[in-house]
Protein backbone atom coordinates (compact mmCIF):
# COMPACT_ATOMS: atom_id res chain seq x y z
CA UNK A 1 0.00 0.00 0.00
CA UNK A 2 2.03 3.10 -0.89
CA UNK A 3 0.98 6.49 0.93
CA UNK A 4 1.54 8.76 -2.49
CA UNK A 5 0.42 8.78 -5.82
CA UNK A 6 3.11 6.63 -7.85
CA UNK A 7 4.46 9.31 -9.81
CA UNK A 8 5.97 10.50 -6.58
CA UNK A 9 7.31 7.21 -4.94
CA UNK A 10 10.14 8.83 -4.36
CA UNK A 11 9.19 11.34 -1.97
CA UNK A 12 7.85 8.51 0.55
CA UNK A 13 11.04 8.68 2.43
CA UNK A 14 9.49 11.87 3.75
CA UNK A 15 6.25 10.12 5.12
CA UNK A 16 6.59 11.69 8.41
CA UNK A 17 6.22 15.37 6.68
CA UNK A 18 2.46 13.93 5.70
CA UNK A 19 0.79 15.60 8.25
CA UNK A 20 -2.62 16.63 8.15
CA UNK A 21 -3.35 19.31 10.66
CA UNK A 22 -0.99 22.96 10.37
CA UNK A 23 -0.59 22.21 14.20
CA UNK A 24 1.47 19.35 13.55
CA UNK A 25 3.18 20.94 10.61
CA UNK A 26 4.42 23.67 12.69
CA UNK A 27 5.48 21.52 15.46
CA UNK A 28 7.18 19.44 13.00
CA UNK A 29 9.38 22.25 11.66
CA UNK A 30 9.81 23.76 15.15
CA UNK A 31 11.40 20.17 16.09
CA UNK A 32 13.50 19.47 12.94
CA UNK A 33 16.87 20.85 12.42
CA UNK A 34 18.06 23.39 9.61
CA UNK A 35 19.97 20.35 7.70
CA UNK A 36 16.51 18.28 8.31
CA UNK A 37 14.45 20.36 6.59
CA UNK A 38 17.51 21.70 3.94
CA UNK A 39 17.08 17.76 2.66
CA UNK A 40 13.46 17.46 2.36
CA UNK A 41 13.67 21.17 0.57
CA UNK A 42 15.91 19.97 -1.56
CA UNK A 43 14.14 16.40 -2.67
CA UNK A 44 10.84 18.32 -2.79
CA UNK A 45 10.80 21.07 -3.73
CA UNK A 46 12.21 20.33 -7.65
CA UNK A 47 9.25 17.72 -7.89
CA UNK A 48 7.03 20.88 -6.68
CA UNK A 49 5.99 21.74 -10.13
CA UNK A 50 5.01 18.02 -10.87
CA UNK A 51 3.08 17.54 -7.70
CA UNK A 52 1.13 20.54 -8.69
CA UNK A 53 0.76 19.68 -12.36
CA UNK A 54 -0.81 16.77 -10.34
CA UNK A 55 -2.47 18.46 -8.06
CA UNK A 56 -4.58 20.17 -10.98
CA UNK A 57 -6.32 17.27 -12.03
CA UNK A 58 -7.74 16.65 -8.68
CA UNK A 59 -10.85 18.27 -8.15
CA UNK A 60 -11.80 19.09 -4.69
CA UNK A 61 -15.23 20.58 -3.64
CA UNK A 62 -18.74 19.22 -2.68
CA UNK A 63 -18.94 16.35 -4.98
CA UNK A 64 -15.58 15.08 -4.94
CA UNK A 65 -13.69 12.42 -3.16
CA UNK A 66 -10.03 12.69 -3.06
CA UNK A 67 -8.08 9.79 -2.74
CA UNK A 68 -6.07 8.91 0.52
CA UNK A 69 -2.52 9.48 -1.95
CA UNK A 70 -3.68 12.71 -3.11
CA UNK A 71 -4.64 14.09 0.28
CA UNK A 72 -1.05 12.94 1.60
CA UNK A 73 0.59 14.06 -1.77
CA UNK A 74 -1.27 17.24 -0.69
CA UNK A 75 -0.40 17.01 3.28
CA UNK A 76 3.45 16.59 1.92
CA UNK A 77 3.00 19.65 0.05
CA UNK A 78 1.44 21.71 2.86
CA UNK A 79 4.85 20.79 4.72
CA UNK A 80 7.05 21.75 1.83
CA UNK A 81 5.31 25.36 2.17
CA UNK A 82 5.84 25.40 5.59
CA UNK A 83 9.44 24.32 5.88
CA UNK A 84 10.08 26.51 2.82
CA UNK A 85 10.50 29.47 4.98
CA UNK A 86 13.25 28.44 7.24
CA UNK A 87 15.06 27.41 3.89
CA UNK A 88 14.44 30.72 1.75
CA UNK A 89 13.94 32.92 4.22
CA UNK A 90 15.04 32.69 8.07
CA UNK A 91 18.00 30.30 8.07
CA UNK A 92 16.33 29.34 11.20
CA UNK A 93 13.14 27.06 11.92
CA UNK A 94 11.24 29.88 13.95
CA UNK A 95 10.22 33.32 12.77
CA UNK A 96 12.78 35.53 13.86
CA UNK A 97 11.39 37.70 16.55
CA UNK A 98 8.44 35.86 17.21
CA UNK A 99 9.67 34.54 20.89
CA UNK A 100 6.73 32.76 22.50
CA UNK A 101 4.24 34.20 20.42
CA UNK A 102 1.88 31.44 19.22
CA UNK A 103 -0.81 32.16 16.18
CA UNK A 104 -2.46 28.50 16.09
CA UNK A 105 -5.07 28.14 13.03
CA UNK A 106 -7.95 26.27 14.94
CA UNK A 107 -10.22 26.08 12.08
CA UNK A 108 -8.61 24.61 8.77
CA UNK A 109 -10.25 24.30 5.57
CA UNK A 110 -11.28 20.85 4.36
CA UNK A 111 -10.89 18.75 1.00
CA UNK B 1 10.48 62.64 -1.09
CA UNK B 2 6.67 61.83 -1.61
CA UNK B 3 6.12 58.80 -4.11
CA UNK B 4 2.47 59.11 -4.37
CA UNK B 5 0.35 62.38 -3.87
CA UNK B 6 -0.77 63.79 -0.74
CA UNK B 7 -4.31 66.18 -0.08
CA UNK B 8 -3.37 69.61 -0.82
CA UNK B 9 -3.28 70.42 2.76
CA UNK B 10 -0.14 69.12 2.72
CA UNK B 11 -0.75 66.02 4.75
CA UNK B 12 -3.26 63.47 5.49
CA UNK B 13 -3.47 63.87 8.67
CA UNK B 14 -3.77 67.48 8.20
CA UNK B 15 -7.02 66.77 6.21
CA UNK B 16 -8.51 66.10 9.77
CA UNK B 17 -7.62 69.05 11.89
CA UNK B 18 -9.01 68.15 15.06
CA UNK B 19 -6.72 65.00 15.16
CA UNK B 20 -3.90 67.63 15.81
CA UNK B 21 -0.56 66.85 14.47
CA UNK B 22 1.23 66.60 18.19
CA UNK B 23 2.57 64.01 20.21
CA UNK B 24 -0.14 61.57 21.19
CA UNK B 25 -0.92 59.97 25.22
CA UNK B 26 -1.08 56.13 25.39
CA UNK B 27 -2.36 56.32 29.42
CA UNK B 28 -5.34 54.68 27.41
CA UNK B 29 -3.47 51.38 26.90
CA UNK B 30 -2.36 50.98 30.45
CA UNK B 31 -4.74 52.75 33.05
CA UNK B 32 -7.11 49.87 34.60
CA UNK B 33 -9.44 52.32 34.95
CA UNK B 34 -9.28 53.73 31.98
CA UNK B 35 -10.22 50.34 30.34
CA UNK B 36 -13.07 50.10 32.58
CA UNK B 37 -14.81 52.57 31.55
CA UNK B 38 -13.77 51.54 27.79
CA UNK B 39 -15.99 48.38 28.13
CA UNK B 40 -19.03 50.70 28.92
CA UNK B 41 -18.20 53.78 26.39
CA UNK B 42 -16.88 51.44 23.39
CA UNK B 43 -17.91 47.90 23.69
CA UNK B 44 -21.33 48.02 24.92
CA UNK B 45 -22.31 51.10 22.31
CA UNK B 46 -20.72 50.15 19.45
CA UNK B 47 -22.18 47.50 16.75
CA UNK B 48 -19.68 44.58 16.82
CA UNK B 49 -19.47 42.00 14.33
CA UNK B 50 -19.01 38.62 15.49
CA UNK B 51 -19.18 36.68 12.13
CA UNK B 52 -20.43 35.88 9.09
CA UNK B 53 -24.28 34.12 7.98
CA UNK B 54 -22.42 31.16 6.60
CA UNK B 55 -21.65 29.89 10.10
CA UNK B 56 -25.48 29.38 10.49
CA UNK B 57 -26.13 27.36 7.78
CA UNK B 58 -29.44 25.97 8.41
CA UNK B 59 -32.70 26.70 10.87
CA UNK B 60 -31.25 25.67 14.19
CA UNK B 61 -27.86 26.65 13.87
CA UNK B 62 -26.21 28.45 16.79
CA UNK B 63 -22.95 29.70 18.08
CA UNK B 64 -22.55 31.69 21.07
CA UNK B 65 -19.64 34.44 21.88
CA UNK B 66 -17.98 35.15 25.18
CA UNK B 67 -17.62 38.87 24.82
CA UNK B 68 -15.27 39.41 27.98
CA UNK B 69 -14.92 43.28 26.80
CA UNK B 70 -19.06 43.75 27.59
CA UNK B 71 -18.87 40.97 30.61
CA UNK B 72 -21.81 38.74 29.09
CA UNK B 73 -22.13 35.79 26.53
CA UNK B 74 -24.01 35.81 23.67
CA UNK B 75 -26.25 33.08 21.50
CA UNK B 76 -26.44 33.70 17.57
CA UNK B 77 -29.51 31.51 16.95
CA UNK B 78 -31.56 30.84 12.78
CA UNK B 79 -34.66 30.62 13.97
CA UNK B 80 -37.34 27.94 12.97
CA UNK B 81 -38.49 31.14 10.80
CA UNK B 82 -34.91 31.49 9.47
CA UNK B 83 -34.11 35.16 11.15
CA UNK B 84 -30.97 35.41 12.68
CA UNK B 85 -31.54 36.48 16.44
CA UNK B 86 -28.85 36.84 19.68
CA UNK B 87 -29.96 36.71 23.20
CA UNK B 88 -27.48 37.05 26.40
CA UNK B 89 -26.90 33.47 27.31
CA UNK B 90 -28.33 33.48 30.73
CA UNK B 91 -31.46 31.32 31.88
CA UNK B 92 -33.91 33.22 33.02
CA UNK B 93 -34.63 30.92 35.84
CA UNK B 94 -31.52 31.18 38.06
CA UNK B 95 -28.66 32.88 36.09
CA UNK B 96 -27.34 29.88 34.93
CA UNK B 97 -25.44 29.99 31.48
CA UNK B 98 -27.40 28.10 28.98
CA UNK B 99 -25.69 26.96 26.42
CA UNK B 100 -22.11 25.57 26.50
CA UNK B 101 -20.90 22.00 26.56
CA UNK B 102 -18.20 20.94 29.41
CA UNK B 103 -16.68 24.04 30.07
CA UNK B 104 -18.95 27.01 30.65
CA UNK B 105 -16.34 29.76 29.67
CA UNK B 106 -15.68 28.05 26.41
CA UNK B 107 -17.25 28.89 22.72
CA UNK B 108 -20.11 26.83 21.15
CA UNK B 109 -21.92 25.87 18.51
CA UNK B 110 -23.70 22.88 17.02
CA UNK B 111 -27.43 23.06 15.87
CA UNK B 112 -30.16 22.40 17.82
CA UNK B 113 -34.21 22.52 17.97
CA UNK B 114 -34.40 24.29 21.37
CA UNK B 115 -32.61 25.21 24.26
CA UNK B 116 -32.69 23.43 27.63
CA UNK B 117 -30.76 24.66 30.87
CA UNK B 118 -28.48 21.62 32.43
CA UNK B 119 -29.46 23.25 35.99
CA UNK B 120 -33.41 22.93 36.27
CA UNK B 121 -34.36 21.93 32.71
CA UNK B 122 -36.33 25.25 31.43
CA UNK B 123 -36.23 24.91 28.18
CA UNK B 124 -36.09 27.62 25.39
CA UNK B 125 -37.51 27.78 21.77
CA UNK B 126 -35.40 29.24 19.25
CA UNK B 127 -36.77 32.42 19.11
CA UNK B 128 -36.13 32.95 22.52
CA UNK B 129 -39.63 31.73 23.88
CA UNK B 130 -39.51 29.88 27.23
CA UNK B 131 -41.55 26.76 26.52
CA UNK B 132 -41.42 24.37 29.54
CA UNK B 133 -40.63 24.72 33.02
CA UNK B 134 -40.11 21.86 35.30
CA UNK B 135 -42.67 21.64 38.05
CA UNK B 136 -44.96 24.61 36.92
CA UNK B 137 -46.93 24.48 38.92
CA UNK B 138 -44.47 24.88 42.22
CA UNK B 139 -44.17 28.57 41.18
CA UNK B 140 -46.10 31.23 41.80
CA UNK B 141 -48.18 33.72 39.17
CA UNK B 142 -45.83 32.21 36.74
CA UNK B 143 -46.35 33.79 33.08
CA UNK B 144 -43.97 31.51 30.99
CA UNK B 145 -44.36 34.86 28.15
CA UNK B 146 -42.37 37.19 30.56
CA UNK B 147 -39.32 35.04 31.13
CA UNK B 148 -38.28 34.70 27.24
CA UNK B 149 -34.25 35.09 27.03
CA UNK B 150 -33.16 38.84 27.12
CA UNK B 151 -32.87 39.87 23.35
CA UNK B 152 -29.60 41.82 21.77
CA UNK B 153 -30.35 43.96 18.75
CA UNK B 154 -28.49 42.33 16.25
CA UNK B 155 -28.57 43.39 11.78
CA UNK B 156 -26.48 42.25 9.40
CA UNK B 157 -25.05 43.95 6.94
CA UNK B 158 -23.41 41.69 3.30
CA UNK B 159 -23.26 38.77 5.48
CA UNK B 160 -21.57 40.42 8.45
CA UNK B 161 -23.69 39.61 11.84
CA UNK B 162 -23.56 42.85 14.06
CA UNK B 163 -24.63 43.26 17.62
CA UNK B 164 -25.60 46.32 19.45
CA UNK B 165 -25.49 45.39 23.56
CA UNK B 166 -27.01 49.03 24.37
CA UNK B 167 -30.66 49.19 24.95
CA UNK B 168 -31.13 51.43 22.42
CA UNK B 169 -28.60 51.53 19.87
CA UNK B 170 -27.65 55.20 19.11
CA UNK B 171 -28.35 54.24 15.36
CA UNK B 172 -29.02 51.36 12.98
CA UNK B 173 -26.47 49.19 11.48
CA UNK B 174 -26.56 50.84 8.33
CA UNK B 175 -26.53 54.39 9.93
CA UNK B 176 -23.40 53.70 11.82
CA UNK B 177 -21.36 51.67 9.23
CA UNK B 178 -22.12 54.86 6.58
CA UNK B 179 -19.94 55.56 3.83
CA UNK B 180 -17.45 52.49 4.82
CA UNK B 181 -20.76 50.07 3.71
CA UNK B 182 -22.19 52.11 0.97
CA UNK B 183 -18.32 51.92 -0.28
CA UNK B 184 -18.27 47.89 -0.16
CA UNK B 185 -21.94 47.17 -0.86
CA UNK B 186 -21.61 44.36 -3.58
CA UNK B 187 -18.70 42.86 -2.55
CA UNK B 188 -19.05 39.23 -3.33
CA UNK B 189 -17.97 38.18 0.21
CA UNK B 190 -20.82 35.61 0.01
CA UNK B 191 -18.28 33.96 -2.73
CA UNK B 192 -15.43 33.94 -0.38
CA UNK B 193 -16.34 31.20 2.21
CA UNK B 194 -13.82 29.17 2.01
CA UNK B 195 -11.97 30.21 5.56
CA UNK B 196 -9.19 29.63 7.36
CA UNK B 197 -9.23 30.75 11.26
CA UNK B 198 -6.58 31.84 13.57
CA UNK B 199 -7.32 32.71 17.16
CA UNK B 200 -4.59 34.19 19.44
CA UNK B 201 -4.04 35.50 22.88
CA UNK B 202 -2.17 38.47 22.66
CA UNK B 203 -0.73 40.38 25.55
CA UNK B 204 -1.10 44.01 24.95
CA UNK B 205 -3.45 46.25 24.73
CA UNK B 206 -6.14 45.75 22.29
CA UNK B 207 -5.51 48.93 20.58
CA UNK B 208 -1.90 48.45 20.29
CA UNK B 209 -2.63 45.78 17.55
CA UNK B 210 -5.07 47.48 15.80
CA UNK B 211 -2.52 50.21 15.61
CA UNK B 212 -0.12 47.76 13.95
CA UNK B 213 -2.67 46.86 11.30
CA UNK B 214 -3.51 50.61 10.95
CA UNK B 215 0.00 51.97 9.35
CA UNK B 216 2.45 49.92 7.25
CA UNK B 217 5.30 52.19 8.16
CA UNK B 218 6.53 49.45 9.84
CA UNK B 219 6.17 46.91 7.03
CA UNK B 220 9.68 47.54 5.30
CA UNK B 221 11.48 46.98 8.59
CA UNK B 222 9.70 44.91 10.72
CA UNK B 223 9.22 41.87 8.30
CA UNK B 224 12.46 43.30 6.26
CA UNK B 225 13.70 39.47 6.01
CA UNK B 226 10.27 38.20 4.77
CA UNK B 227 11.46 39.64 1.18
CA UNK B 228 14.25 38.22 -1.05
CA UNK B 229 17.19 39.92 -0.17
CA UNK B 230 17.81 42.51 -2.79
CA UNK B 231 14.09 42.97 -2.69
CA UNK B 232 13.78 43.97 1.44
CA UNK B 233 16.97 46.94 0.84
CA UNK B 234 14.91 48.25 -1.77
CA UNK B 235 11.39 48.51 0.06
CA UNK B 236 13.40 49.69 3.61
CA UNK B 237 15.09 52.37 1.65
CA UNK B 238 11.80 53.67 -0.18
CA UNK B 239 9.74 53.27 3.18
CA UNK B 240 5.72 53.39 3.01
CA UNK B 241 3.61 55.50 1.75
CA UNK B 242 -0.15 54.52 1.30
CA UNK B 243 -2.34 55.45 -1.81
CA UNK B 244 -4.85 56.89 0.49
CA UNK B 245 -6.09 57.35 3.45
CA UNK B 246 -9.86 58.18 4.16
CA UNK B 247 -11.89 58.65 7.42
CA UNK B 248 -15.97 58.06 6.58
CA UNK B 249 -16.89 60.91 8.66
CA UNK B 250 -18.91 61.53 10.32
CA UNK B 251 -18.37 57.99 11.47
CA UNK B 252 -15.42 56.27 12.95
CA UNK B 253 -14.28 54.04 10.43
CA UNK B 254 -11.66 54.57 7.91
CA UNK B 255 -9.26 52.74 5.31
CA UNK B 256 -5.67 52.90 4.11
CA UNK B 257 -5.43 51.77 0.73
CA UNK B 258 -1.67 50.50 -0.54
CA UNK B 259 0.16 49.78 -3.43
CA UNK B 260 1.60 46.12 -4.25
CA UNK B 261 0.90 42.16 -4.50
CA UNK B 262 2.65 42.12 -8.13
CA UNK B 263 0.59 39.61 -9.14
CA UNK B 264 2.53 38.30 -11.02
CA UNK B 265 5.78 40.23 -10.22
CA UNK B 266 7.31 41.81 -12.86
CA UNK B 267 10.32 40.17 -12.57
CA UNK B 268 10.53 36.44 -10.61
CA UNK B 269 13.90 36.97 -8.92
CA UNK B 270 11.83 39.51 -6.64
CA UNK B 271 10.18 36.96 -4.98
CA UNK B 272 10.95 33.58 -3.28
CA UNK B 273 11.46 30.50 -5.40
CA UNK B 274 8.31 28.86 -4.02
CA UNK B 275 6.05 31.63 -4.70
CA UNK B 276 6.90 31.50 -8.67
CA UNK B 277 6.16 27.74 -8.38
CA UNK B 278 2.76 28.12 -6.72
CA UNK B 279 1.92 31.16 -8.03
CA UNK B 280 1.24 32.93 -4.97
CA UNK B 281 2.88 34.76 -1.54
CA UNK B 282 1.21 37.58 1.05
CA UNK B 283 -1.22 39.12 -1.20
CA UNK B 284 -2.57 35.77 -2.19
CA UNK B 285 -3.11 33.37 -5.09
CA UNK B 286 -1.52 35.27 -8.69
CA UNK B 287 -4.49 34.24 -10.64
CA UNK B 288 -7.94 35.38 -9.48
CA UNK B 289 -10.62 32.90 -8.70
CA UNK B 290 -12.51 31.67 -11.45
CA UNK B 291 -16.78 31.98 -11.47
CA UNK B 292 -16.70 35.39 -9.61
CA UNK B 293 -17.00 38.45 -11.17
CA UNK B 294 -14.45 41.27 -10.25
CA UNK B 295 -14.32 43.25 -13.55
CA UNK B 296 -16.22 46.10 -11.32
CA UNK B 297 -15.27 46.37 -8.25
CA UNK B 298 -17.83 48.56 -5.60
CA UNK B 299 -16.57 52.33 -5.51
CA UNK B 300 -15.21 52.31 -1.72
CA UNK B 301 -12.17 49.93 -3.60
CA UNK B 302 -8.63 51.52 -4.64
CA UNK B 303 -9.96 54.86 -3.49
CA UNK B 304 -7.36 56.37 -5.30
CA UNK B 305 -7.93 54.24 -8.62
CA UNK B 306 -4.23 53.88 -8.66
CA UNK B 307 -2.53 50.97 -10.89
CA UNK B 308 -0.73 49.67 -8.53
CA UNK B 309 -2.94 49.31 -6.01
CA UNK B 310 -2.65 46.11 -3.71
CA UNK B 311 -5.02 46.27 -0.64
CA UNK B 312 -7.48 48.55 1.46
CA UNK B 313 -7.52 47.86 4.83
CA UNK B 314 -10.96 49.06 6.18
CA UNK B 315 -11.32 49.76 9.72
CA UNK B 316 -14.42 49.45 11.04
CA UNK B 317 -14.83 50.82 14.13
CA UNK B 318 -14.23 49.45 17.24
CA UNK B 319 -12.50 46.35 16.67
CA UNK B 320 -12.71 45.20 13.44
CA UNK B 321 -10.73 45.62 9.96
CA UNK B 322 -11.56 44.25 6.92
CA UNK B 323 -8.50 44.05 4.33
CA UNK B 324 -9.61 43.28 0.45
CA UNK B 325 -6.93 42.15 -1.64
CA UNK B 326 -6.55 43.17 -5.32
CA UNK B 327 -6.08 39.18 -6.45
CA UNK B 328 -9.41 38.30 -5.28
CA UNK B 329 -9.81 37.69 -1.45
CA UNK B 330 -9.95 38.97 1.91
CA UNK B 331 -9.61 38.73 5.61
CA UNK B 332 -10.65 40.08 8.83
CA UNK B 333 -9.08 41.09 11.95
CA UNK B 334 -11.08 40.98 15.36
CA UNK B 335 -9.78 42.68 18.58
CA UNK B 336 -11.60 41.48 21.94
CA UNK B 337 -10.26 42.62 25.18
CA UNK B 338 -9.84 40.24 27.50
CA UNK B 339 -8.33 42.94 30.01
CA UNK B 340 -6.56 46.07 30.05
CA UNK B 341 -3.24 44.19 28.75
CA UNK B 342 -4.83 41.75 26.99
CA UNK B 343 -6.75 40.51 23.90
CA UNK B 344 -8.08 37.91 21.78
CA UNK B 345 -7.05 38.31 18.21
CA UNK B 346 -8.67 36.51 15.47
CA UNK B 347 -7.81 36.63 11.84
CA UNK B 348 -9.74 34.83 9.46
CA UNK B 349 -8.69 34.22 5.68
CA UNK B 350 -11.51 33.91 3.17
CA UNK B 351 -10.82 32.69 -0.05
CA UNK B 352 -12.89 31.04 -3.32
CA UNK B 353 -14.04 27.41 -2.79
CA UNK B 354 -10.76 26.03 -4.26
CA UNK B 355 -11.55 23.50 -7.53
CA UNK B 356 -8.72 21.79 -7.63
CA UNK B 357 -5.89 20.50 -5.26
CA UNK B 358 -3.01 22.40 -6.97
CA UNK B 359 -5.52 25.68 -6.07
CA UNK B 360 -5.93 24.80 -2.52
CA UNK B 361 -1.76 24.46 -2.28
CA UNK B 362 -1.42 27.84 -3.80
CA UNK B 363 -3.93 29.13 -0.79
CA UNK B 364 -1.65 27.29 1.69
CA UNK B 365 1.22 29.20 0.64
CA UNK B 366 -1.05 32.60 1.30
CA UNK B 367 -2.24 31.30 4.54
CA UNK B 368 1.08 29.84 5.49
CA UNK B 369 2.88 33.44 4.98
CA UNK B 370 0.18 35.52 6.78
CA UNK B 371 1.30 33.62 10.19
CA UNK B 372 4.60 34.09 9.31
CA UNK B 373 4.05 38.29 9.51
CA UNK B 374 1.16 38.07 12.22
CA UNK B 375 3.67 36.20 14.63
CA UNK B 376 6.32 39.09 13.91
CA UNK B 377 3.49 41.73 14.46
CA UNK B 378 2.38 40.12 17.67
CA UNK B 379 5.31 39.52 19.26
CA UNK B 380 6.44 42.98 18.74
CA UNK B 381 2.92 44.20 20.86
CA UNK B 382 3.88 42.49 23.84
CA UNK B 383 7.13 44.29 24.45
CA UNK B 384 5.40 47.72 23.30
CA UNK B 385 2.86 46.99 26.33
CA UNK B 386 5.56 45.94 28.88
CA UNK B 387 7.53 49.46 28.00
CA UNK B 388 4.44 51.57 27.42
CA UNK B 389 3.97 50.35 31.37
CA UNK B 390 6.35 51.46 32.68
CA UNK B 391 5.58 55.02 32.23
CA UNK B 392 8.85 55.95 31.23
CA UNK B 393 7.61 57.72 28.01
CA UNK B 394 4.07 58.81 28.06
CA UNK B 395 3.50 60.44 24.44
CA UNK B 396 4.51 59.57 21.33
CA UNK B 397 5.33 61.16 17.93
CA UNK B 398 3.11 59.79 14.96
CA UNK B 399 4.02 60.09 11.43
CA UNK B 400 1.32 60.98 8.19
CA UNK B 401 1.55 57.39 7.75
CA UNK B 402 0.12 56.68 11.39
CA UNK B 403 -3.12 58.82 10.57
CA UNK B 404 -5.42 56.30 11.59
CA UNK B 405 -3.66 55.36 14.47
CA UNK B 406 -4.13 58.79 16.05
CA UNK B 407 -7.78 58.76 14.68
CA UNK B 408 -8.51 55.57 16.76
CA UNK B 409 -6.81 56.46 20.03
CA UNK B 410 -8.51 60.12 19.70
CA UNK B 411 -12.11 58.64 18.91
CA UNK B 412 -11.43 56.02 21.77
CA UNK B 413 -10.45 58.76 23.98
CA UNK B 414 -13.55 60.97 23.17
CA UNK B 415 -15.98 58.23 24.08
CA UNK B 416 -14.55 57.65 26.60
CA UNK B 417 -14.71 61.34 28.46
CA UNK B 418 -17.99 61.29 26.79
CA UNK B 419 -18.97 58.59 28.75
CA UNK B 420 -17.59 59.78 32.06
CA UNK B 421 -18.90 63.42 31.60
CA UNK B 422 -22.74 61.77 31.54
CA UNK B 423 -21.74 59.47 34.42
CA UNK B 424 -20.65 62.40 36.19
CA UNK B 425 -23.91 64.07 35.62
CA UNK B 426 -26.03 61.15 36.05
CA UNK B 427 -24.44 60.87 39.63
CA UNK B 428 -24.50 64.88 40.25
CA UNK B 429 -28.25 64.73 39.73
CA UNK B 430 -28.79 61.54 42.27
CA UNK B 431 -29.75 58.87 39.24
Amino acid sequence: MSLLPSDFADLEVFADWILPTEDERYAKRLGSTMAEMQSFYDTAFPRLEAIMAHAETVPIGDAAVVSDEDRNLAYLAFSLVTASFPVEAWKQPHVPDSGAAAFPLVSEPGF
Amino acid sequence: MAHFTKPAEGSWTELYPHLGTAPVSYQDSIDPEWFEDEREAVFKRSWLNLGRVEQLPRKGSYFTRELDAARTSLIIVRGADDEIRAFHNICRHRGNKLAWTDYPNEEDKGTCRQFACKYHGWRYDLEGELTFVQQEGEFFDLDKSDYGLVPVHLDVWEGFIFVNLADEPEQPLREFLGDLATGLDGYPFGEMTYCYEYVADVGANWKLFIDAFAEFYHAPILHMRQSVAEEASKLAGVGFEALHYEIYEPTAHSVVSSWGGMSPPADPSMVKPIENVLRSGLFGPWDKPEGIDLSTLPAGLNPAEHRAWGTDSFQVYPNMVILIWEPGWYLTYHYWPTAMNRHRFEARLYFAEPKNLAERISQELAAVTFKEFALQDGNTLEATQTMLESGVVREFPLCDQELLVRHLHHTVREQVNDYRAERDVAVAVGR
